[in-house]
This record gives C-alpha cells, sequence and structure tokens, in this order.
C-alpha cells in the first residue's frame, strides 16, 4: 500500500501544528465559535449530538495493520473505546473532547492518516472497491488512480471552496461493489485497444435530489485523467449554485444544464487544460503503482477447505469470496451482529482485525461502503483458523448481502442533522430476521437504512429502503423498494404513507412475504420488484 | 417552559443552564422565560458554552424537566442504543424517558 515520502508526512505535520495553534486560540477565546468551526471541520472535527464528532479518513478504503492499531488506540485512549465505521469507508468517533482534538491528529499523523477534508465543501475521501487488487474481474487494481487524486485532491487550491461537497469513487470492474454511479464522480478503468483509461460519469448522488450519474466520456487515457477531472471541477465550479445548498450539487448543475451541454463544456475545458502540462509525468504515475504491486502470494497452495464444521461452512459460503489467485481468498467480517450497531467495533476487535490482517493477509485491510471490514488476501488453508478467532471476538456473524447485513447511518442516537433513529430500526430488523435458515432464503437483500434525507444510509440505493422523517416530533419511516448501488444501479420508489417504530418492520417483513411468493427461479429481491412492480408490494402493505 | 443547552466548549458534553451555572442533567434545567438569548449571548462570550440556543421543555408527572423534542431527550440521555454510555446506565428503564 501507499507510504508518505517525505512531502505527505510534512503537509499532515504542518496541519496538526496549525490546527494545535487553532485549537489553543479558540480555547483561549481569541477565535469565536463562528471563525473557529470552518477551521475545525476542515479537520473533520463536527459537533454532533452529544460532543464533538471526529471524522478520520480511510483513503480508499485501505489500512495497514499499523494505522489500525492506531484506530484503536485513539478509541481507547480518547473515546468510548469504539469507533464507527461509515458509509464512505471512514471511521467516526463520536466522543471526542475538543482539547484533546490536536493530539489525536498527531496519532493519526505518526501513521500516515490525517482527517484532513472530511468535512466541507472540497473533494473529500476517494472511495473504491474494497477488493480492489484481489478480484479476478478487475481489468487494473483502482488504488494507484486513488492514491494519485488523493494527491491531487487534497488542499487542492481551485477546489477547497467548491460549491458544494464533492465525492469522487474509483473502480476497475463491471462488477460495482462501491455505488460507483452515486458518486459525484464516479470512474470505472476500462481496456479499449489494449490500453488503459477511464470512463467517466459525472453527477450522481443520494441526498435530497437522488440520481444516478450519465456517463460523460466513455475513455480518458489514464495519463490525462487529472486534466479531464480538472475541467470536470471547473466547469462545477463556474456554473453551480451557490445561493442554494439544496441545489448545490453537480448533479443538479448536470441535470439542469444537460449532460450533453456540462459534456461539452468540460471538453472544451479540457482541451485547454491539456495544453497546461498539469498531468503527472509517467514516472510519477509508477512510482505510485510501485506501491500497490501484487504481495508475494505463494504458489502451489491447495484450494481445498475442509467444510466438516457446518458454522464454519456457512460463514465460508457467505463470507468468502474468489480470489484471483489459486490458494487464496478474500475473507469479509461482518460488522452486523445481530443484536449490534452496524459499522461499530470495539477497540478490542479493531486490534484483533489488525492482528488478523499482519498475520493472514499481507498487513493490510479494508473498510467497506456497508460498514464491513474486507481482508483480501487470505490462504484458503487459513480460512479456519482466521474464523476461529473472529469466532471469539464476536466478527464472524454470517450475513454479508444478507437481509441483516444493514447499512444504517448513526441516525438520531447521534447526529444533529437526523430527524429520526437509525439503528433501533436496524435491531429490530435484524432480530426479526435472525433466523440463519430465513436469511439464506431470501437470498440477497440489501436494506439501507437512513435517519434523515441526506441519505448517509444509502436509502435510495436499497433493494429496501428506509428513510427516517420526523412527523409533528414523532419519528415516522417511508419504506423504499428497487434501489441498488451495484452495477445494475435503480433508485428505490417510496412505497407509500409511513410507518411507526413497529410498523416499519412489519412492512418490512411483508415486503420480503411478496417477494417470496412472486419468486421465480432464483430471482433476487430486486429482480422480482423490477418484473412484478411495485403494485403487489403495495396491495399487500397498505390492505 | 424555556430551557437553555449547549456544549461545553472544551469537552464537548451537552449542558443545561440551571440559573447560575451549567450542568450535564437535563432536571436541573431552570425556565429561562424570555431570557435565554441574552443569557446564551453572555454564556458564548464567556466560554462556559459553544453554541447555546434555548429549546421547549415541559415539567412530567415526577416533576422533572423534559424536552419537548424527541432529539433533544436523546441529548439529555444519550444514544438509545448504548445505554451504558448514557448518564444513567444504571437504570434499565432509562430509554423509555426518551420515547
Amino acid at each position: 500500500m501507499y507510504a508518505y515520502d517525505k512531502y505527505d508526512q510534512a503537509v499532515v505535520d504542518a496541519r496538526v501544528a496549525e490546527f494545535r495553534d487553532q485549537t489553543a486560540r479558540r480555547l483561549a477565546g481569541q477565535l469565536t465559535e463562528a471563525q473557529f468551526r470552518p477551521l475545525r471541520l476542515m479537520n473533520g472535527l463536527y459537533l454532533q449530538l452529544h460532543a464533538y464528532m471526529l471524522r478520520v479518513a480511510v483513503p480508499y478504503g485501505t489500512l495497514s495493520s499499523r494505522q489500525t492499531r492506531m484506530l484503536a488506540h485513539i478509541a481507547r485512549k480518547y473515546d468510548r473505546d469504539y469507533g464507527h465505521f461509515t458509509t464512505r469507508q471512514n471511521i467516526q468517533y463520536n466522543w471526542i473532547k475538543l482539547e484533546d482534538a490536536p493530539d489525536i491528529l498527531a496519532d493519526l499523523a505518526s501513521v500516515e492518516m490525517h482527517a484532513i477534508q472530511t468535512s466541507g465543501n472540497c473533494i473529500r475521501n476517494i472511495s473504491s472497491d474494497q477488493y480492489a487488487g484481489a478480484s479476478a474481474d478487475e481489468i487494473a487494481d483502482p488504488r494507484p488512480l486513488s492514491e494519485l487524486l488523493r494527491q491531487w485532491s487534497s488542499f487542492h487550491p481551485e477546489f477547497s471552496y467548491l460549491p458544494r461537497k464533492f465525492k469522487i469513487c474509483v473502480i476497475a470492474s463491471a462488477e460495482d461493489r462501491a455505488a460507483m454511479r452515486l458518486h459525484d464522480i464516479g470512474i470505472e478503468l476500462v481496456k479499449k485497444d489494449g490500453v488503459i483509461g477511464a470512463k467517466v460519469f459525472v453527477g450522481g448522488g443520494m441526498g435530497r435530489t437522488p440520481m444516478i450519474a450519465p456517463e460523460i466520456r466513455d475513455f480518458v487515457p489514464f495519463d490525462e485523467v487529472v486534466s479531464y477531472l480538472e475541467a470536470a471541477l471547473r466547469v462545477y465550479n463556474r456554473y453551480g449554485r451557490r445561493d442554494n445548498k439544496y441545489k448545490a450539487r453537480i448533479k443538479i448543475l448536470v441535470h439542469e444544464m444537460g449532460a450533453a451541454e456540462y459534456t461539452r463544456q468540460v471538453e472544451e475545458e479540457f482541451a485547454h487544460m491539456k495544453t497546461l502540462g498539469l498531468d503527472p509525468p509517467v514516472a510519477e504515475l509508477e512510482r505510485i503503482a510501485a506501491h500497490f504491486a501484487p504481495p508475494p502470494y505463494k504458489s502451489g497452495l491447495t484450494d481445498e477447505i475442509d467444510r466438516s464444521d457446518p458454522d464454519f461452512a456457512l460463514w465460508v459460503d457467505t463470507q468468502v469470496k474468489a480470489h484471483k489467485q489459486p490458494g487464496y481468498a478474500i475473507v469479509n467480517i461482518s460488522l452486523k451482529p445481530i443484536d449490534g450497531i452496524p459499522g461499530d467495533a470495539s477497540s478490542a476487535q479493531i486490534d484483533r482485525i489488525a492482528d488478523l490482517a499482519e498475520r493472514f493477509s499481507f498487513d493490510e485491510l479494508r473498510v467497506t461502503h456497508a460498514q464491513n471490514i474486507v481482508l483480501a488476501h487470505v490462504k484458503k488453508a487459513d480460512l479456519y483458523e482466521v474464523w476461529k478467532s473472529l469466532k471469539a471476538d464476536g466478527l464472524a456473524t454470517a450475513n454479508l448481502d444478507l437481509i441483516t447485513d444493514i447499512i444504517a447511518c448513526p441516525g438520531l442516537d447521534y447526529c444533529s442533522l437526523a430527524n429520526a433513529r437509525s439503528i433501533p430500526i436496524a435491531q429490530k430488523i435484524a432480530a426479526r430476521f435472525a433466523d440463519a435458515g430465513r436469511q439464506k432464503d431470501l437470498g440477497e437483500l440489501k436494506l439501507k437504512i437512513s435517519g434523515c434525507i441526506n441519505a448517509c444510509g444509502h436509502h435510495h440505493a436499497g433493494n429496501i429502503g428506509i428513510l427516517g422523517v420526523d412527523r409533528k416530533g414523532v419519528e415516522n419511516y417511508q419504506l423504499l423498494l428497487g434501489g441498488s448501488g451495484a452495477e445494475d444501479v435503480s433508485l428505490a420508489q417510496i412505497t407509500g404513507p409511513g410507518f411507526d417504530e413497529n410498523g416499519i418492520v412489519d412492512a418490512v417483513e411483508k415486503a420480503t412475504e411478496v417477494y417470496l411468493a412472486h419468486r421465480e427461479a432464483d430471482e433476487r429481491f430486486v429482480d422480482t420488484y423490477r418484473r412484478i412492480g411495485m403494485k403487489p408490494f403495495k396491495d399487500v402493505l397498505y390492505a | 417552559m424555556n430551557i437553555l443547552t449547549g456544549n461545553d466548549l472544551a469537552t464537548g458534553d451537552v449542558i443545561w443552564w440551571t440559573g447560575n451555572g451549567w450542568s450535564r442533567h437535563v432536571e436541573d434545567s431552570v425556565d429561562v422565560g424570555d431570557k435565554g438569548a441574552e443569557i446564551a449571548q453572555a454564556e458564548v462570550a464567556a466560554r462556559r458554552s459553544n453554541e447555546a440556543y434555548v429549546i421547549d421543555a415541559t415539567i412530567d408527572a415526577d416533576g422533572k424537566v423534559r424536552p419537548a423534542h424527541i432529539k433533544d431527550r436523546i441529548r439529555a440521555l444519550g444514544p438509545t442504543v448504548r445505554l451504558d454510555l448514557s448518564l444513567k446506565p444504571a437504570d434499565p428503564s432509562v430509554g423509555n424517558w426518551v420515547i
């Protein structure tokens, strides 16, 4: 994985010193909250419902064991012994003291991490495929480009004050595991005439106005991607609305201007940008790519897995995915135990995951947008030992992409923007569908819950989505059906009037019963929904 | 009744105006009437609170202050899904107060 050079480290260290001074001045009364607020937000420090919340960037979801242990250390020393992995592959701490924040950032900097640009109207952490470098279906590893874009977008002077926040995703497979087309810019690495380049989608997103990003360029040569993105951002920076934050995202611009006209203007700007020589030299691309060279796989390993332990076999069938290298597998660690909080992990669990990554997966791991963890390169011969260790720490839940593998935002339990709680709904649904056989019978069913219209819980992309709203001071939950964040991307549609806290759990169960009654062959929930439409579901939900 | 709440500047803790200072416990709140904005301005200026503001509250059947909106009740107690982290971790029924 990427290792900071002296420039990266100097930049991050300087930011820590700067924020230490800013914090001291705030505590001494030399800065008002109005003056300090944008400064702390630029360092990922929010003021949430109960305390300050720190959002730490995990670049394209990749962590070393050393970095992961530092995340556990921060949870233990400065927070309340746990962290929350988010839907943008980051981690959040919910109980931070302002007076501790500079020390935390210094600790992060000591392991090449930071919280820069995890808030504000700038380019946020680049997200990517959690199976990068391990999946057989990728045409290239998406992380070198992700890292290049991390460097390009960090402190980019022209794009530090955009009309609104900006999210970029890079994938390199036809199978989309990162909700790529629901980002402001989605990039899919593709091969054309034997050459790798980028297919570019612009103007996707969730929030109050969900949109699927249209394709605006089918191929940008790899060594011109930075210029192309500069052009795409420039047009947005020029015309994006700054008068209304609800219409300020690039998706609104692309929609209102029209994808064709937006594209025309980007192409015009791109032609100009290419004359400026902004793209990095090939040597720099190669320097970055070298950090992501395949790990030293062993050859001649067995592909056999001893499945004599039925619990282990169930876990393998659910959590383990094919790896491109014979003898290896991709392990998905669920952070969705039935009675747990989606995405939460204790410091002890985070430490254990770091240990497993160090021992069994070449010292690195991944955070997924679905709030789980991935060990990307595990020998099949080691799977049983990994599973036993996970089981001992409450991390061996077998529910990947099943109905209890629920994405849920922190909701009203933690978030000052939320209108309703998300986590208790996730817990009630998980309890209702706890039976492993029932989950398996339902098959792939992605359920996503947001506690407000900002959609951090990706409810628009849920096969079943739930949106919490405030109805005269009482929590109410809208049900949505038919969304997908994958390569068959679609936006979920609202079924009708909302439900109360218990009613929404019953409604989800009824929706699954409609699916089972109409399912043909091996259809997934979303396939059946697309075939039969909304009406059979509404007929049962509102009978 | 109107009560005044904010966050402790240094720690971020949720705090409630008691009439002569700040408490971590909402039941210590007093009715600030129409003086909330004035008190908030003075307390924020003195750095004893961060972003203080007035909310609606009632007195419940036990004679205790209860914020009118669920969001403020969750602020007062802590996350309903981690009552072990709330201000009353020993009270298993405390979550009912929020709902």
